[in-house]
Order: C-alpha cells, then sequence, then structure tokens
C-alpha cells in the first residue's frame, strides 16, 4: 500500500521550499480540478488557462505566506478555480463568443467576402494588364471608357464633358469594348479571374 | 430511417491538465520568489 502524505504536510513543505510538493500535491489534485473546471466551461482550452490561472493564484498565496490552514487544501483551491469561471462567465457575458459545435459550425454559413490572397493577385494583375490593354484604343473610345468604368460618371455627364451627344458617347463605349475583345483574342490573353 | 435528432451527448473528453501546464506551473513556481523587507512584501520573477 502506497503511503500518502498529507495535503497540509505537501504544503508546510512547499512553503518552506520544498519545489516538489507542488508537483505532488498539482498532481494528485490535477483530475479533480480539470474535470470540475471542464464540467462549468465545456471548453477544453479555456479549462488548461483556467487550471493555469488557478494555481498560479495558489502558488503566489502560498508563497506570500497568506494562506491559512482553516479549511482543507482541495475546497481552498475549488474555491478560487469556482471564482476564475465566474470571472471567466463575466466577461463572455460582455464580450460573447460564438463558436458553434462539433457538428455545426458557423463559418460554414458566414463567409467573408473579400477575395483571398491568391484571387486578389489576380485581380491586381487583370487590372494591370487591363490598363495596358486601354492604351491601345483609339483616344475618343478610350476617354469615353475611362469615364464611365473608372470614373463612374453617366453617359449624360459624359455627353456633357467631352461636348458629344448622349448617343455618340454610348456608341463610342460600345466600340471601346469591341475593340478591346478583338485586342484580347488577338494577343491571346485570357482576363478570367 | 429515423433521424435522430437528438443531441450528442457531451462526453468528457479530458482526465487532467496537459504535461505542459504542469510544467509551466512548476517553472513558474521556481521563478517565483517573494521577498519581505521592513514589512513590506516584494514579488520578484526570476527569467
Amino acid at each position: 500500500m502506497e503511503l500518502q502524505i498529507d495535503d497540509s504536510v505537501l504544503v508546510k513543505s512547499y512553503v518552506g521550499g520544498d519545489e516538489k510538493a507542488l508537483e505532488v500535491l498539482i498532481n494528485r489534485h490535477n483530475q479533480k480540478i480539470t474535470s470540475f473546471i471542464y464540467s462549468k466551461v465545456l471548453d477544453r482550452d479555456i479549462t488548461e488557462d483556467i487550471f493555469q490561472d488557478t494555481f498560479i493564484k495558489v502558488i503566489k498565496t502560498l508563497k506570500r505566506g497568506s494562506y491559512s490552514e482553516e479549511g482543507k487544501f482541495l475546497p481552498w483551491v475549488m474555491r478560487i478555480a469556482h471564482n476564475l469561471i465566474i470571472d471567466h462567465f463575466r466577461k463572455n457575458k460582455r464580450m460573447p463568443k460564438f463558436e458553434g459545435s462539433e457538428d455545426f459550425n458557423i463559418f460554414s454559413v458566414i463567409r467573408d467576402e473579400k477575395l483571398n490572397a491568391e484571387k486578389q493577385m489576380i485581380k491586381n494583375q487583370i487590372d494591370s494588364d487591363l490598363s495596358v490593354l486601354i492604351e491601345e484604343l483609339p483616344d475618343d473610345q478610350r476617354e469615353v471608357l475611362i469615364m464611365r468604368i473608372y470614373k463612374d460618371m453617366s453617359f449624360k455627364e459624359i455627353a456633357e464633358n467631352t461636348g458629344v451627344s448622349i448617343n455618340t458617347a454610348l456608341g463610342r463605349m460600345r466600340y471601346a469594348l469591341i475593340n478591346l475583345r478583338k485586342i484580347v483574342q488577338r494577343n491571346n490573353i485570357v482576363l478570367t479571374n | 430511417m429515423e433521424e435522430v435528432y437528438s443531441e450528442a451527448p457531451k462526453t468528457c473528453k479530458i482526465a487532467k491538465a496537459r504535461p505542459e501546464t504542469i510544467s509551466f506551473l512548476l517553472a513558474f513556481s521556481k521563478s517565483y520568489e517573494v521577498a519581505t523587507y521592513k514589512n513590506l512584501k516584494f514579488e520578484r520573477t526570476l527569467n
């Protein structure tokens, strides 16, 4: 039969400088404390965090000499863990976090609409290729295309700015697009994302 | 086949804190000291 040294004896030796005593205490109560925390927070990582914070408090209190042997060691540690669990829930109430469960992941419903790094690079490449192709267009067509696409102007505004009728502006835009397509086909350029 | 709509039972998958957590705590304990000077207590953590 294994001889078990009492918690209070181990606490005394630890306070007296025996670091090994702490290891025995932690290992002895590891399972009880971890299960207790996990039963409340139901998250492995949070359990580890709270377990760690609990023992940091225990270490600090013991080394400061503020621990009084009124109750038992384990109930005292459990009380510290319990208070830290409450703190955790208070913090989360102020800033709730939704993570979903194993069979439902919130990120399968909510998506980040932004392009990923690869798609963004492809888009930048296409944009820069296109700006080179636009330079190939005749001046009047290029002017209308830039005003419409890059400056987001209406055909009425384009007509006023270029001193032509709306129909002419529309026609120039149409030819600009037709010519762009021709340049793309002629040079076998692939402009897809 | 009938669909099972009941939640999967929440089984406790952990029994103990990770060994890394324990070794961190033991290392912290070794590095943590409280010095007393004229009724004042100073905490220090050795790196």
